[in-house]
């Protein structure tokens, strides 16, 4: 039997972006709030030895345990789905911050286009534009209602950066400037003026100067280490909640963390939940927090598992379309590249940050016309300087043998040698896309794995041939002595890492028909719970999802703050 | 040789401690400024004279340009693999990554050493990956599926690389000519060599993926012998901070530094 603990205000499932987000909003208005999070504590003194490209990337020091949880994959309905054995396409962040630790940093807010998606398609294109079995929507909010929350999460982050010519109104600029320009940045941003597109500085988590948040935390500027993705920040420079929310939290008095504490189920009774049932890893000891509200802050699998485990919602049938737990599950196309190899130049490639780029909007949203063209959405297309390490980073001209004297000298030759420029496809829902609980497969309690059933479509090979080509030209006009350029779209497989930009399962709308939460996240089932983070996306955009999570905690964070005064439906 | 000069160069020129110091200092990370906690703090320490010899149990012995006598190393020695399997993949991997004009190959660097050390710990098992069945044979888009780890795939695929030696040319693998050992290698990588229990590709593709490791991680690990892959690439390794150079046209050269130099030398 479960040892039942005394009642809190809130309890909240997993301690990342979501959670760091809710905790400190809700504790600063005097809320009792505990979060559970399910693996170790985090700060940065543990990131001393961090330089480690063998313990940090190739061998996940900061990634979810496979051998106690994984996913199954198949890429459809008839095929039998089998488990992520070993860590490929996406990386399952773990411990306090959760994959706001190791990302890289790059916080783009969606453009207008993203939240009236189908509205606008069909005002400019017509109902024929959207292909069959594509499940677009509307999220059910607009940019304008959100723009606030963008701000807020800039704000608290410290976010540098430079107005972005295509995207939405701002109301304020970001609250530092945007980072280094490095060679390599001058020749894409040169380019693609020349070509008559807008480039500006990616927004960047790394800071860029000293900044000190509208909460009193302060922080250090990047040293441009190139250890971000993959990595925690020795700097505490790159922003990550346990340098940013938690410790706001913490500082309340009203927040109480339980590392090392795995949820189970989330516990519910008459269209109410009551609190989450959960396990104390290091005991195996069961424990049921009760809560007044439960919100779920844990990264898209395990918010859609944690529903579907505990029998919330209805769960999506993708045979009728209908029930949403599951429901538009969705990624990133990323093919679309090239590389440029330059036989007279040397770039100080090993040197970078997460989010110290160039890009352009030009070729993303509906910034550009799609009528001649067989693909809705599009691309953010950017130059990045991440800090190419070296045991990953081994580009050769093609032709090259794979291995051997010839390799060697020609991954030596261009390991400063080359420029990438690539472009971060958008990814739509598809009828057939989605998320459920796996037959077979268990994790270390025996409960179901998530299985994702995906691959990519006609739209994503489309996309990724046109967005191929665009970055081949801008790397012609940077001056490459050659350009490869990528214009093929494989199926979608689980073993080359693509993102950690997986989106949907629990999507918000104007309707419970078509939705699992509303524009506050709030879950139309049970008022009282509220689920948090990219799970929420109806389709995923041409960029990194972390801005728009951001702002939607906060948005969720108000809502709460307002059910708790006043509960009942917040639409 | 060029790494020689490098050597020399990293003898003359720089003194670890001393450039972390004045980094600390002039980034304002010790004094003034905002304080931050944690890693950067408990990097103030009185300097000392440093290694430059990462896998040497003799800390000061290339200090000062004085010859000094050739340190032990004592982590070269085996924990996993049998005599015969170290040797198969010492020639292996020398193979993949060869001793040529740009500097040392995989066997000057330790690549076998390496191989071997990971073999004996968690990724040789599979620590840290979902390894419960029902194990069923998948697609290709769905990723290894098969039951055995990756020791007991290293033991099989060195014994058919030594059994299609034998078989070919009548000779171990390591005795074979370069030319020959290639051909062996290539009929691996192309599935050419048909073995039932696990697939000669997948295991010649984690053979040159260990490799590459061997040669560019720290050499904390064991290879990577004196930071000499990292100097190939002219991989400056675990630096502080680039803020200095990152907008600048020219390459910067700079020798590099290992983990090993982040440590407090007592």
């Amino acid at each position: 039997m479960a040892t039942k603990l005394p009642k809190t205000d809130v309890v909240i499932v997993g301690v990342g972006w979501g959670g760091g987000i809710i905790a400190s909003e809700l504790t600063k208005q005097g809320l009792s709030v505990v979060g559970l999070e399910r693996g170790k504590e985090r700060k940065t003194e543990d990131y001393y030895m961090v330089h480690d490209e063998l313990r940090y990337a190739l061998r996940y020091e900061m990634f979810q345990d496979l051998s106690r949880e994984t996913i199954t994959f198949r890429g459809n309905e008839k095929i039998r789905a089998l488990p992520m054995r070993s860590y490929g396409s996406f990386l399952l962040g773990d411990g306090l911050g959760g994959s706001g630790v190791h990302w890289n940093g790059q916080t783009f807010r969606f453009l207008p286009y993203d939240f009236e998606i189908r509205s606008k398609t069909i005002e400019r294109y017509g109902k024929n534009k959207i292909p069959d079995g594509m499940t677009i929507q509307d999220w059910g909010i607009t940019y304008e209602q959100l723009e606030p929350y963008f701000d807020k999460f800039e704000k608290v982050a410290g976010i540098s950066g430079e107005e972005n010519p295509k995207g939405g109104k701002r109301s304020d600029k970001y609250p530092t400037g945007p980072m280094k320009t490095t060679p390599g940045m001058k020749l894409f941003a040169d380019a693609c003026k020349g070509l008559n597109y807008h480039p500006y500085h990616m927004p960047s988590a790394n800071l860029s100067d000293q900044y000190t948040n509208p909460d009193g935390i302060a922080r250090a500027a990047c040293q441009y280490c190139g250890f971000c993705e993959r990595f925690g920040c020795e700097y505490g420079a790159k922003a990550d909640p346990v340098v940013t929310v938690i410790p706001v939290a913490k500082n309340t008095g009203k927040f109480e963390l339980r590392t090392h504490s795995n949820v189970r189920r989330v516990l519910h009774k008459g269209g109410k939940a009551t609190g989450v049932l959960y396990v104390d890893t290091t005991t195996g000891e069961e424990y049921e927090q009760p809560a007044d509200i439960v919100v779920l802050t844990s990264y898209v699998f395990n918010n859609v598992r944690l529903l579907l485990m505990s029998n919330i919602g209805k769960p999506y049938d993708p045979k009728t379309g209908t029930g949403v737990i599951g429901k538009n599950y969705a990624y990133q196309v990323l093919k679309g590249a090239a590389v440029g190899f330059y036989e007279d130049k040397e770039f100080n490639l090993f040197a970078g940050a997460g989010a110290l780029g160039m890009c352009i909007d030009d070729f993303n949203g509906d910034n550009f016309d799609h009528k001649d063209l067989n693909f809705i959405h599009g691309a953010n297309i950017s130059y990045s300087q991440t800090g190419a390490r070296p045991i990953q980073n081994n580009v050769v001209p093609p032709g090259t043998p794979t291995w051997g004297k010839d390799f060697k000298a020609a991954s030596i030759k261009y390991a400063n040698r080359h420029l990438n420029v690539g472009a971060q496809g958008s990814c739509m829902p598809f009828r057939h896309h989605y998320l459920d609980l796996d037959p077979t497969y268990k994790d270390e309690f025996g409960d179901p794995l998530m299985r994702i059933t995906f691959d990519f479509e006609d739209q994503d090979r489309e996309l990724v041939k046109f967005m191929g080509a665009k970055c081949g030209e801008i790397l012609k006009e940077m001056g490459a002595d050659k350009v490869v350029a990528n214009t093929k779209l494989a199926p979608y497989e689980i073993t080359t890492y693509q993102s950690t930009h997986n989106t949907g399962g629990v999507i918000m709308g104007s309707s419970p028909d078509t939705s699992a939460v509303n524009n506050y996240l709030q879950m139309w089932d049970v008022d009282n719970l509220f689920v948090i983070g990219a799970s929420a996306f109806p389709h995923n955009s041409g960029y990194n999802p972390t801005g728009t999570v951001g702002a939607l905690a906060y948005r969720a964070a108000e809502g709460i703050i307002k059910y708790h005064k006043k509960p009942g439906s917040l639409v | 040789m060029a790494n020689e000069t490098e050597d020399k160069e990293l003898k003359d020129h720089r003194e670890p401690d001393q450039s972390r110091r004045n980094f600390l200092k002039n980034s304002g990370y010790a004094v003034g400024g905002l304080i931050v906690g944690g890693v950067v703090g408990s990097l103030l320490r009185t300097p000392k004279k440093a290694t430059t010899n990462n896998n040497a149990n003799t800390g000061n012995g290339n200090n000062g340009g004085a010859p000094a006598a050739e340190p032990v190393n004592f982590n070269q020695a085996l924990m996993y693999f049998t005599q015969e399997q170290f040797l198969i993949t010492e020639a292996a991997t020398e193979r993949l990554f060869p001793a040529d004009d740009n500097g040392p190959g995989a066997k000057e660097l330790g690549v076998a050493y390496y191989i071997d050390h990971q073999l004996a710990g968690e990724w040789g098992n599979n620590g840290r990956e979902y390894m419960q069945g029902p194990f069923y044979k998948g697609e290709t888009t769905q990723g290894y599926q098969g039951r055995l780890k990756r020791r007991e795939i290293f033991d099989i695929g060195l014994q058919e690389i030594q059994n299609y030696s034998n078989k070919k040319y009548q000779k171990k693998f390591k005795d074979l000519a370069p030319e020959e050992q290639d051909a062996v290698l290539k009929a691996f990588e192309t599935d050419e060599v048909k073995l039932t229990t696990i697939s000669a590709s997948g295991f010649f593709k984690t053979l040159f993926s260990a490799t590459m490791e061997g040669v560019y991680a720290d050499p904390l690990y064991g290879g990577n012998n004196n930071m000499n892959g990292w100097k190939l690439k002219n991989y400056p390794g675990n630096q502080m901070s680039y803020a200095k150079i990152i907008e600048q046209d020219q390459f910067a050269k700079m020798p590099p530094v290992s983990l090993k130099e982040h440590l407090p030398h007592s």
